[in-house]
């Protein structure tokens, strides 16, 4: 196997893993704002904040390393990217630095302060729209490339119901994502109060997020028939993604098993993403970069590799001592630490 | 005039979101070797001031990392937003670095984050300090590891060219550059000087505004003794680093010194101006010094501008951010220096008020020393942006929105920048250290009695 393969699957991971806990993370910030101006904060935010404070920095480090890896093992994608990115890129970099720094003067500095809880609602949303036309122009017919020069079309993009599909799917899964956790986490605490909230938004948000994924696949039949059909060989995964979504709605709508129906939701949407992410290979940049021709030369390549593993070897061991201490504490989840 | 095309607003933009950036880099380097300092010396000494230090300390702390990581994350992206080319180019070869660092933040977060929610969780003490090890260890790697890749840029090293194609990697080399040993000293001692300096600079102004006064007396002691011994280690920091440039990028040092004749025994220009006819006024010459600090002797030969390709010169103003870099070093050492021998000399009283007006200087002038280096070490590595390979035309982005962009980060780093302020200044006006000393008494004896 090259090391474009192991690259790309290193990356995919980690993106999804962003996927996973950036949902979370956005999404609580968004309840957290919600149930204070429908007055239910004193319900929802004792919950929200315990998890969230110990874990948004490891959050943020995710997509740093998406990012940087992505440049580290192709290289050309910092060119076309870069190039074209510029000013969505800037935009979801600003509200993300809005996010995370008035979180932290939220939470460690000025309690309750209605401005930084409204941004840091606020700015949940419209981060994962932002950064999900970074995988929308993915797929290609947004940019214009000369010899010198890339550009990226704004007209098209903003007309164009295919990139307007991806925008509405991001923020539904990560208000479903999100509010599956929470329930989870409600569950674990023992909150009665926040549960019964909590499992409600769960539950409605699951219909739009089925709708929204049917919609897109839609969309890309006709913005990118060649990808479309692609998917149809891994056929299988999404038909797995779709059973796991409605074991997860089943155990959450019976009220029971919240652990097993978020590990649901994970696999869900570990399946869907590796269908897409598997269906548009060789391109990671449709037609113009492919893994193969744009992967970093060999020497670097197992460089990185290697310190890939080497950091693995860091990493999970002080993750699953985090975790232990913050998520699976039982003492400390009900707040007696 | 200066003509704003995307290459002169790409590097402004780069320079706007680095000096802005590095502020709250450097105190997330420093900071947490003063904790961590803080809290030993509270469970050795068994005095609960040193431990109230830590935790008061560690409380601003998130505020100022929160802010470093997300203008981190700028940098990271925009490197590749302005940089396309040079990315391609670069990131074949120094990818290396960076993809580590971002374990080491892992690392640091992930330690940082069980670091401030398990004060008191432990039965022994020495286990949450032992937390404090992880922060301090993935916060100075971050440097490193970052300051490779700058120092990458000015000594590229670690691969062959052959038109325009690269060959021949090896990432190792490149990471350890010739620039690297000497560029890493100096940022990381100049970041341990730099936040022990703004702490002894909190501590100064507590005293001087007659607050906490047994508190400020100890954090003065530490912060000011710790900024001395940072200082010192800095200092000699930057001398290898003059013998560094001598060596392998001479026309910084040249420029930098108004060096303009290669030759024998040069002179040290302190200070001065320039004239139109690029001649030097109202300087102070120390003979023969230049080729002392370049080379450790007063006849060796340094090279001079007339040695340098016209168009491969760099500006000649970072002369004065220069001197006022090393003026700064000297004066902090200076005064630290003072103030440590007041502390030491039991006869003498450290806590008088121009010593104190002093040693609350020190913090904000070696935030401007960390800038100041930094502005020569970039200008003086212009026009390369991979030097000898690239030039920064070569290497921007042709996007034309880049002024906008400037003016979007312009605004959102006033925002963040009035919001740290407004919030430390609200975290610690209300809560004097000798009320939450009670608070803490407080709970420690009511907890026992329970
Ligand atoms: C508190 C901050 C501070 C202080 C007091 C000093 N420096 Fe410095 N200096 C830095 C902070 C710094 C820096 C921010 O760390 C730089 C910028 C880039 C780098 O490598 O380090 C730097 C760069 C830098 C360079 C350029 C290195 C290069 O481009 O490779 C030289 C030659 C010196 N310094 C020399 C000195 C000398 C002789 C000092 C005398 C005491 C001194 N510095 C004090
Ligand atoms: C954090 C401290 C730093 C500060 C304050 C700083 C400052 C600056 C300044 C003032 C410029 C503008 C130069 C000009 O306009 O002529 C610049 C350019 C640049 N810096 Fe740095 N720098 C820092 C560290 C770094 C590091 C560690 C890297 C490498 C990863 C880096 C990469 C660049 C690049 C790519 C440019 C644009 C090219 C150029 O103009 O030379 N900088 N920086
Ligand atoms: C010498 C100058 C620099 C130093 C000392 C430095 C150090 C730091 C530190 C201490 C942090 C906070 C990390 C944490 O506490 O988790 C940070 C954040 C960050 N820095 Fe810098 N940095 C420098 C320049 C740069 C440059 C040039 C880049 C671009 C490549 C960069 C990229 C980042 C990123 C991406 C983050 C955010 C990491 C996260 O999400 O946790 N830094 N840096």
């Amino acid at each position: 196997m090259g090391y474009e393969y192991i690259g790309i699957t290193v990356l995919w991971i980690f993106l999804y893993g962003y996927l996973i806990v950036a949902s979370i993370d956005f999404g609580a910030g968004f309840f957290a704002y919600y149930a204070r101006i429908t007055n239910k904060d004193h319900i929802m935010n004792k919950l929200i904040s315990r998890y969230l404070s110990p874990v948004w920095e490891v959050t943020n480090v995710f997509f740093v390393f998406f990012f940087v890896g992505l440049v580290g093992f192709f290289p050309d994608m910092a060119y076309y990217f870069g190039q074209a990115l510029l000013v969505p890129g800037s935009i979801a970099i600003v509200l993300l630095a809005i996010r995370g720094s008035f979180y932290a003067f939220e939470s460690y500095g000025s309690k309750n302060n209605s401005v930084y809880m409204f941004l840091y609602g606020a700015t949940g949303l419209f981060i994962p729209a932002s950064l999900s036309t970074a995988l929308t122009i993915s797929e290609g017919g947004f940019l214009n490339v000369t010899d010198d020069d890339v550009r990226l079309q704004f007209g098209e993009l903003l007309l164009n119901p295919y990139s307007w599909g991806v925008v509405f799917l991001a923020v539904v899964s990560v208000l479903y994502i999100s509010s599956m956790f929470l329930t989870y986490y409600a569950g674990r605490a023992d909150d009665e109060g926040a549960l019964s909230l909590v499992r409600k938004y769960a539950l409605f948000w699951s219909i739009p997020t089925i709708i929204a994924s049917m919609t897109v696949f839609i969309a890309l039949s006709q913005h990118n028939p060649e990808h479309f059909n692609r998917m149809f060989d891994y056929w299988w995964m999404f038909g797995l993604s779709v059973f796991f979504y409605l074991i997860a709605v089943f155990l959450v709508y019976s009220e029971r098993f919240y652990g097993w129906a978020f590990i649901a939701v994970m696999f869900q949407f570990f399946f869907a993403f590796l269908g897409y992410g598997i269906s548009k290979l060789p391109y990671l940049l449709y037609p113009h970069v492919t893994i193969s021709e744009s992967v970093t030369p060999d020497t670097m390549g197992l460089a990185l590799v290697i310190v890939f593993i080497a950091g693995l070897f860091l990493l999970i061991p002080s993750l699953i001592l985090l975790m232990r201490m913050f998520l699976f504490d039982a003492d400390y989840v009900k707040g007696k630490k | 005039m200066i003509e704003l095309d995307s290459v002169m607003l790409s590097r402004m933009l780069t320079a706007m979101t680095l000096i802005f950036h590095i502020i709250f880099a450097t105190i997330g380097v420093g900071v947490p070797v003063m904790i961590s300092l803080a809290e030993l010396i509270g469970i050795k000494k068994k005095d609960r001031y040193y431990s109230l230090m830590a935790k008061r300390w560690a409380r601003g702390f998130t505020i100022i990392v929160a802010v470093g990581v997300v203008t981190g994350t700028a940098i990271g992206l925009q490197l590749s937003l302005l940089w396309p080319s040079f990315m391609q180019l670069a990131g074949k070869v120094i990818a290396l670095p960076l993809f580590m660092e971002t374990f080491a933040f892992f690392f640091e977060a992930i330690f940082l984050g069980a670091y401030l929610y398990t004060w008191d969780r432990f039965k022994n003490p020495m286990t949450h300090w032992l937390l404090s090890l992880p922060i301090i260890i993935g916060g100075t790697l971050s440097a490193f590891f970052i300051t490779t890749v700058n120092a990458f840029m000015n000594t590229p090293a670690g691969f062959d060219m052959e038109d325009g194609v690269i060959t021949a990697i090896n990432p190792i080399a490149a990471m350890f550059n010739p620039a690297t040993p000497t560029k890493v000293f100096h940022v990381v001692s100049s970041a341990y000087m730099t936040s022990a300096a703004i702490l002894a600079t909190i501590a100064a102004i507590t005293y001087l505004v007659k607050r906490d006064q047994e508190y400020a007396k100890r954090a003065l002691k530490l912060t000011v003794t710790a900024a001395l011994v940072f200082s010192v280690s800095t200092a000699i920091a930057g001398d290898l680093s003059a013998k560094f440039l001598a060596e392998h990028q001479p026309e910084k040092l040249a420029a930098g010194e108004w060096h303009f004749e290669t030759e024998k025994g040069a002179d040290l220009v302190v200070f001065g101006t320039l004239n139109e006819d690029n001649e030097i006024t109202g300087a102070i010459r120390l003979p023969n010094m230049l080729s002392f600090l370049a080379y450790g002797d007063f006849n060796a030969e340094v090279t001079g501008l007339d040695q340098i390709p016209d168009d491969e010169e760099p500006p000649l103003w970072i002369h004065y951010i220069f001197d006022l870099m090393v003026s700064i070093g000297f004066l902090v050492l200076g005064i630290s220096f003072l103030y440590v021998l007041l502390t030491y000399v039991k006869r003498w009283n450290p806590y008088q008020k121009w010593m104190l007006w002093a040693v609350a200087a020190i913090g904000p002038l070696s935030m401007l020393a960390i800038e100041f280096g930094w502005i020569y070490a970039e200008i003086g590595r212009q026009p390369w942006i991979l030097r000898g390979f690239m030039t920064v035309a070569e290497g921007a982005t042709t996007s034309p929105n880049v002024g906008w962009m400037f003016l979007l980060f312009f605004l959102l780093y006033f925002v963040l920048g009035v919001g740290v302020l407004v919030v430390l200044r609200k975290m610690f006006k209300d809560h004097p250290a000798e009320l939450e000393l009670e608070h803490l008494y407080k709970e420690v004896d009511e907890g026992g009695k329970r």
